[in-house]
């Protein structure tokens, strides 16, 4: 399935495919996607804002905002700009209430 | 004297500046270590995208294409050599007692040196724009880095704001990739370009090659404009509310806004070996205090934009001077420097007019509506900014403890500019007086994990 998301794909489209998860769904992305990009080609936003109402997508895209950290299935979080997508990743935009 | 053979040489950084110093450095018969973020050298100007894509130097370059490649290619090849260690993707969180603590996939590792050079970049100099905290708000870079290293678009409907080289080219970047940009806004006025153009004449080539760039953006330029503020809903930005020259109101619908007013040099390592700082009136921001080959003192060497903002070319030049001034310092002879020092006087000449025709916007950073996020990683409001500096006087770390403003996880980075401005409205005072942020390790985040080691 095919979710527009915040970001337009431009150029090299004829990357192979790769899928993640995000909040437990399936979700399509292409190798060489960072997890900010493969996020936003179906999603609009990386995490919610802890200190404001607003939802966050990054800044910098060079790891020194640090506006996009999410999180995983496994716990430890990720800078989504500086970091590759890898199959089968399991990310959130929130941490699981289980955590909590 | 210790009968140590060789000394321990550490480069920070493998952008331009980085990449020069170390093929200098080889050239001389020394072996060195290259720290860097990236997984692959480049830097941001000249960033590669990952393994797999297949655009052209020229396609992601442009004119900067044989540039690139030339950088790109000395980089593998002396890594590939064995000429030079490379850490890639690894960030240099702390510096202390001649000891780097460094970030990467496996923790953190330390790394002692005898001379560090440090080639640490710039990033976007932004300003708050009200509303600037929603999502879909991003820095000039990060949509040429989102063009050039993932082929993406970081928006369906693009407005671009602020000032500067830079504005100018992502903007017909974007516009030749096939981005939907609706307008591309810079807060200098006419008159106030034209005021640089005597010293931009030191480029004349790179002068006019901007003036080609803006001319393609045709009816999306403006010059001179009042930004008001970005209008979002629950998903991110849906407007951008501005004024022309003449005063007349527009709502541009957009959903992605890029900004940025030229570059802020990033500073934090410098800040940690302990480098001497002063506040450089034109550039509104401080820069690390060097000579003219970019020693700092104590073995340290800074080249490139981290230190003074010259650009990629400076960088470069910047970078084998930087190497020579360690060479030289460990007694080993080197290559004259003469020409490249009379290349960077050049430079500095024409970056001096870039700062003149496209400044910082002072004004408006000090014009900022109280409720108005100046800190994007806390919420800190320009209001709690103006209420600390009364209690804390116009101090910046007295304001940084009371409002929390600079104490985010992008330690002040992209706020600390402006909160200096409103601190010195408030004050009375310039803002070279009110002081910069104490840098303060780790100057990026690190899971507690890097830390713990098995066994």
């Amino acid at each position: 399935m095919i979710i527009a998301g915040r970001i337009v794909r431009l150029a090299e489209r004829d990357r192979a495919q790769l899928h993640f998860f995000l909040d437990g769904e399936m979700r399509g992305a292409l190798a060489g996607d960072t997890v900010l990009t493969a996020m936003l080609a179906s999603g609009h936003a990386l995490r919610k804002s802890e200190f404001g109402a607003e939802p966050r997508a990054g800044f910098c895209l060079m790891g020194a905002c640090q506006d996009c950290w999410v999180w995983q299935d496994e716990g430890p979080r990720l800078r989504a700009c500086s970091t590759l997508l890898s199959e089968g990743m399991r990310l959130r935009t929130m941490p699981s209430e289980s955590w909590l | 004297m210790s009968e140590t053979p060789s000394p321990r040489i550490v480069i920070v950084g493998a952008g331009p500046a980085g990449i020069r110093a170390a093929a200098t450095l080889v050239e001389a018969g020394l072996h060195l270590v290259v720290i860097d973020e990236g997984q692959r050298a480049g830097g941001q100007i000249y960033r590669r995208p990952p393994a797999g894509f297949t655009r052209t130097a020229k396609q992601l370059y442009g004119s900067e294409a044989a540039k690139a490649d030339a950088l790109h290619a000395l980089f593998d090849w002396l890594a590939k050599e064995g000429r030079l260690t490379h850490c890639a993707a690894s960030s240099v969180i702390a510096a202390q007692n001649g000891r780097l603590h460094v970030l990467g996939e496996g923790g953190v590792q330390l790394v002692g040196y005898d001379r560090l050079i440090l080639a640490t970049g710039a990033s976007d100099r932004v300003a708050p724009v009200p509303g600037w905290q929603s999502a879909g708000v991003y820095g000039l870079g990060a949509a040429q880095i989102a063009l050039k290293a993932q082929g993406v678009a970081l928006g369906r409907r693009i407005v671009l704001i602020g000032s500067g080289p830079l504005l100018t080219l992502v903007g017909a970047q974007l516009v030749k990739a096939g981005a939907d940009v609706a307008a591309v806004l810079d807060t200098s006025p006419w008159h106030q370009q034209m005021r640089g153009l005597w010293q931009l004449a030191a480029r004349p080539l790179v002068t006019l090659r901007g003036l080609a760039l803006r001319a393609r953006l045709g009816g999306r330029y403006h010059a001179g404009v009042t930004l008001e503020r970005i209008e979002a809903d629950e998903k991110g930005v849906t407007a951008m509310r501005w004024r022309d020259a003449g005063g007349r109101e527009y709502r541009t619908p957009c959903d992605m806004i890029g900004m940025g007013w030229h570059l802020r040099a990033e500073t934090h390592l410098a800040d940690l070996v302990g480098c001497a700082f002063t506040y450089d009136e034109q550039w509104r921001q401080w820069l690390p205090k060097t000579d003219e080959m970019g020693r700092a003192g104590n073995g340290v060497y800074l080249a490139g934009d981290g230190a003074r903002l010259l650009g990629a070319d400076g960088a470069e030049i910047a970078g084998r001077l930087a190497a020579a001034a360690c060479l030289a310092d460990l007694g080993i002879p080197a290559r004259s420097t003469g020409g490249d020092l009379r290349k960077l006087a050049r430079l500095e000449r024409f970056a001096r007019g870039l700062a003149c025709a496209f400044p910082w916007p002072a004004a408006m950073a000090r014009a900022l509506p109280d409720d108005a996020v100046v800190c994007r990683c806390e919420n800190v409001i320009a209001g709690a900014v103006r209420e600390s500096a009364g209690f804390g006087g116009g101090e910046a770390n007295r304001v940084k403890s009371l409002s929390r403003v600079g104490m985010g996880r992008c330690q002040g980075r992209y706020c600390q500019l402006a909160a200096v401005e409103l601190v010195a409205a408030q004050a009375g005072c310039a803002p070279g007086a009110v002081g910069r942020f104490r840098g303060q390790a780790p100057v990026r985040p690190a899971p507690i994990g890097a830390f713990l080691r098995d066994g």
